[in-house]
């Protein structure tokens, strides 16, 4: 019940905020919140079930060509292109953890690094079809949801959140239902699952679909919300944000990929207008993380504050 | 030109490319071995030696290669001291976890890449060649200081492997990889051989970049080809073998070299970044390698 109050709580509050603030933050939001479904996928396979992967920009970009380029070349409206995107994301997290759920640890880091390289480079070679490094614009006809244009601040927060909060309650449920708790088994003693009877290699690959599934269901927001799809974001900066989130906010934790998402955000935004030298905030702020603070913001809550904390 | 001519230049190349992508992967497969950390700053500190290279040769007054000297010294030397003060300050405190090492050098890569384009800035800058040398074929002319890289790196490989077979240093890091808590029990100082590894690492990675600035200019950018491609060498010939990693080297290398030519650059890094992957998948302990 608790739980629920928090969580319901947060939605309410975010949507709250969005709606008094200027355009200019309510835009920002939109952003952060698209962003954080993205990051809660990355913690659902992080987080929770410890397969630290650096692919995951594969799964964003893959949602949004999935939306993107059908949009762009068939004039595909919004909804079919968001739900192709996200099953594209989906599609390509299974395709990649029947290979890469093979190995484990350290080896499973560079396999999904690998195989998002050589993704985001097909997208340059083909960029022909693709719009290569500059990317493409999807057309205006294919960014309008209930017939409002995704151009307009309020219809795009609408939607940005409704997404978030669906994520959200979505992740939720997993995370406390029995095979959440076969999640974090796998991420404590894998050994110890398979004596039990499960399967780890099917759940594993379980999990990493669903994460695929956010993953691309934020590509697929991100392409027809904020108009644009290119490679750049298919590179390995865009596997390492929702990493950056994800630790920040605090690992497997529901809350904490939004959390660090909107910090970062508005972190690195703040230290732009300062200097331009942000890459070295991230730099900076992975580091001490990693040093001083391994459970991130609500993994310290969880550890002091509230041991109940999903 | 023939077919022949082009596939001999394509092979010198791939094996200017082998040379100095050996020197960097050798850099990664030590630290790897030895200390079982995946250090994804090893790019930048090859970037970091290009730079300094640079910052050498233009306060350095004389003939070029009084310059290219003094940089083959001091970059190396400084990178080294660099990767030295990491491994005290950050990797140490972190009990060398494989996946907090991570995280920990991917904020390292970010971190030195905004230092380099914050004193050194966005542009691209070539050093001069140590000397100027054209070697005529009959079909095409050549530079004779690419040739010079792969003597130097032929002769800094004979000597790390001479470093690592025949010295007290070498057995003491060999005994740390096979055993950390073994060497411990007897005697070795596990901490100061962590820290020299790491620092040869990072430094063979300078000396490569200094080798390699006068054909490829200095740019804050540039760290990101040797780390991909150093990993795909370094997986390919088997995490921690010296040997799989020079051939590696040379095959990735060779096969770069001509499949750019005939084909595409892109097209060739989709082929090795799949194969590296698969390679990783079926066959972990790498193609060289024996089972860990």
């Amino acid at each position: 019940m608790k739980v629920w109050g928090l969580h319901f709580g947060v939605l309410a509050a975010v949507a709250v905020a969005g709606l008094v603030v200027p355009d200019y933050h309510m835009t920002n939001l939109a952003r952060i919140m698209v962003l954080a479904v993205f990051a809660m996928g990355y913690n659902l396979a992080f987080g929770y079930t410890g397969l630290l992967g650096l692919g995951h920009a594969m799964f964003f970009a893959a949602g949004m060509y999935g939306a993107g380029l059908p949009a762009w070349h068939y004039g595909l409206p919004a909804v079919p292109a968001l739900a192709l995107g996200t099953l594209a994301g989906g599609a390509m997290a299974v395709t990649v953890g029947l290979l890469a759920l093979r190995t484990a640890g350290v080896a499973f880091m560079i396999v999904t690094l690998m195989f998002a390289q050589a993704f985001y480079l097909t997208l340059l070679y083909f960029n022909a079809y693709t719009g290569g490094d500059e990317g493409f614009v999807p057309p205006d006809a294919s960014r309008l949801i209930l017939g409002f244009p995704m151009s307009g601040d309020l219809p795009r927060f609408i939607v940005a959140f409704t997404l978030f909060a669906v994520a959200l309650i979505l992740s939720l449920i997993l995370v406390r239902s029995r095979f959440g708790r076969v999640m974090v088994a796998l991420r404590e003693n894998e050994e110890r699952v398979r004596l039990l009877g499960i399967n780890p290699f099917a759940a594993k690959l379980t999990v990493l679909g669903i994460s695929g599934l956010y993953a691309g269901l934020a590509g697929a927001a991100y392409a027809i919300l904020f108009g644009y799809a290119g490679a750049s974001f298919a590179t390995i900066q865009y596997s390492i944000l929702p990493m950056l989130y994800v630790l920040l906010g605090g690992a497997g934790t529901v809350l904490g990929a939004g959390l660090g998402a909107g910090l970062m955000f508005y972190l690195t935004n703040l230290a732009s207008d300062l200097t331009d030298a942000w890459q070295f905030l991230v730099g900076a702020v992975l580091v001490i993380l990693v040093l001083f603070a391994p459970k991130g913001i609500l993994g310290w809550v969880r550890a002091t504050l509230w041991r109940g904390l999903p | 030109m023939a077919f022949g001519p082009f596939l001999l230049l394509a092979l010198m190349e791939g094996m200017v490319t082998a040379a100095y992508l050996s020197l960097a992967a050798v850099g990664l497969s030590l630290v790897f071995g030895v200390m079982r950390v995946v250090n994804v700053a090893h790019g930048e500190f090859f970037m970091l030696g290009a730079v300094i290279a640079w910052f050498v040769a233009s306060v350095v007054p004389g003939p070029a290669w009084v310059a290219f000297l003094a940089a083959l010294v001091v970059a190396p030397v400084l990178v080294a001291a660099l990767a030295a003060v990491t491994d005290a300050l950050i990797l140490k405190r972190l009990n060398y976890d494989p996946e907090a090492t991570i995280v920990a050098t991917i904020g390292l890569l970010y971190m030195l890449q905004q230092t380099a384009l914050t004193f050194y800035g966005p542009d691209a800058r070539a050093v001069a060649a140590p000397f100027d040398l054209r070697i005529q074929t009959p079909w095409f002319g050549y530079s004779g200081y690419k040739l010079f890289v792969v003597a130097a790196a032929i002769v800094v490989l004979v000597a790390v492997w001479q470093l690592m077979a025949r010295t007290k240093a070498g057995l003491v890091m060999r005994a740390t990889q096979v055993d950390r808590d073994v060497a411990r029990a007897f005697g070795i100082n596990v901490d100061r051989v962590y820290m020299g590894t790491f620092a040869l690492g990072a430094g063979l990675a300078a000396l490569s970049a200094v080798l390699v600035v006068p054909i490829s200019q200095a740019h804050y950018l540039m760290g990101g080809d040797p780390l991909l491609l150093s990993f795909i060498v370094v997986i390919i010939g088997g995490l921690g073998s010296l040997r799989g990693t020079v051939l590696a080297a040379l095959i990735i290398g060779l096969s770069e070299g001509v499949i750019s030519m005939f084909f595409s650059p892109t097209l060739a890094k989709i082929i090795a970044t799949l194969a590296v992957a698969m390679v990783l998948v079926f066959r972990p302990q790498g193609l060289f390698g024996t089972k860990a």
